[in-house]
């Protein structure tokens, strides 16, 4: 094999990394949006329960801004934080309109 | 056969449906303001038999011997009154149009107190002090107050005051609409909310009398006949808007906006089973 076709191919492997990581980083950020958006939808969700959390505010706020300075892995994982702690408001709310009872002075 | 089969499956899942799935509301599901008041009361005065019913609207101070003589030396210099002061002199300036709060309400709105909040049929909802001083204000040209801000914990303070020892005298007239405020103030009492799990009744009802980190927990049972209250915690005045808010978001619970149906229903309900006992705002708590 010649020298120049060895160069070739190592350009050509450079470029498919640089393209590969350049996809990896888009991919990222169009997964932290469709995070972001999972986790708005369900703290929404709560909201019409009137019951939201402070904590999946401040997850939301995170997210937003680790997506801001670029940092998407964690933006997403912040995202992925604040839809769990929406849904687990939203579970509250949907047993708590028996459990509540529970609680009762008779 | 088979057709008979799904004839029969239709027919019981009919039946499930109109006799099974929806069972009639029974006497025990519909609400009973009065019975609930006598078991609210019952339940503290059985909790903490050393404290007469009346003292409950003295909430941790009723419930300790020592900080009851903290009270006691407190209340020689209260700390509420620069804002009662302030009050009194709110009340009678008059607003730009002349008139003034006492324009607004019976008996000119001194000693009025225990009969708030009310249900306002006209509008089908509760109307609650805080509500009706802004309604005043708006009626007459002038901005509405914060709700949780000095001024309107002034007013009610002033408002309070005059109906000092009047027991607490809320109304459930004979209208659906007010005994399902009254239910939904219930729900709302006891559904926890917030991260932290927490109903108002896990706190006021489980707990009053233990500490939660340094503060001593209050009694549900006249909890509102003190406010506003002035709160060293707070380093200020606070009114019912105030502590209803700050409940939730000490939950870890977004707050609703002060004066919203659910906050009016829930101060519907703690005033209407804490019936009886003396208006003793505006208060001081630790």
């Amino acid at each position: 094999m010649s020298i120049s076709r060895i160069s070739a191919l190592s350009l050509g492997s450079a470029l498919l990394i640089v393209c590969a990581t350049a996809a990896l980083a888009a991919g990222s950020e169009a997964d932290f949006k469709a995070a972001y958006a999972a986790a708005e939808a369900a703290n929404k969700e709560a909201g019409l329960l009137r019951n939201q959390w402070t904590t999946t505010e401040a997850a939301l706020a995170a997210a937003q801004k680790a997506a801001d300075r670029g940092d998407f892995d964690q933006a997403i994982a912040a995202s992925k934080e604040a839809e769990a702690l929406a849904k687990a408001s939203i579970f509250q709310s949907t047993s708590e309109k028996q459990a509540w009872k529970a609680l009762e002075i008779r | 056969m088979r057709p008979a089969i799904h004839l029969v499956s239709a027919a019981l899942a009919f039946a499930a449906l109109a006799f099974g799935a929806v069972p009639p509301a029974s006497a025990a599901d519909m609400p009973n303001p009065a019975a609930d008041a006598r078991a609210f009361q019952k339940y503290f005065t059985d909790k903490f038999p050393k404290v007469k019913l009346e003292d409950f609207v003295n909430g941790p101070y009723a419930m300790d011997e020592d900080m009851h003589r903290q009270w006691e030396e407190k209340e020689q210099f209260p700390p509420y009154d620069f804002s009662l002061d302030l009050g009194k002199e709110m009340f009678s300036t008059p607003f730009k149009n002349g008139k003034s709060y006492a324009d607004c309400f019976p008996n000119k709105g001194i000693g009025i107190r225990q009969g708030y909040p009310y249900f306002d049929e006209k509008e089908g909802k509760v109307v609650t002090l805080e509500l009706a001083l802004n309604r005043c204000r708006e009626a007459n040209g002038e901005a509405p107050f914060s709700y949780v801000k000095d001024e309107m914990a002034a007013l009610t303070a002033y408002m309070a005051f005059t109906s000092r020892g009047k027991p607490f005298d809320i109304k459930i007239p004979n209208d659906p609409r007010a005994l399902q405020a009254y239910q939904k103030g219930k729900e709302y009492f006891y559904t926890r909310r917030g991260q932290l799990n927490f109903s108002c009744a896990t706190c006021h009802v489980q707990e009053p009398g233990e500490r939660i980190r340094a503060e001593v927990l209050a009694p549900a049972l006249g909890i509102l006949n003190a406010m506003p209250i002035y709160r060293s915690e707070w380093g200020g005045m606070g009114t019912i808007s105030r502590r209803f808010t700050t409940c939730n978001s000490q939950t870890r619970g977004v707050p609703l906006d002060p004066q919203d149906d659910e906050y009016r229903d829930l101060e519907y309900y703690l005033s209407y089973v804490s019936n009886g006992l003396p208006i003793s705002g505006p208060g001081a708590r630790p």
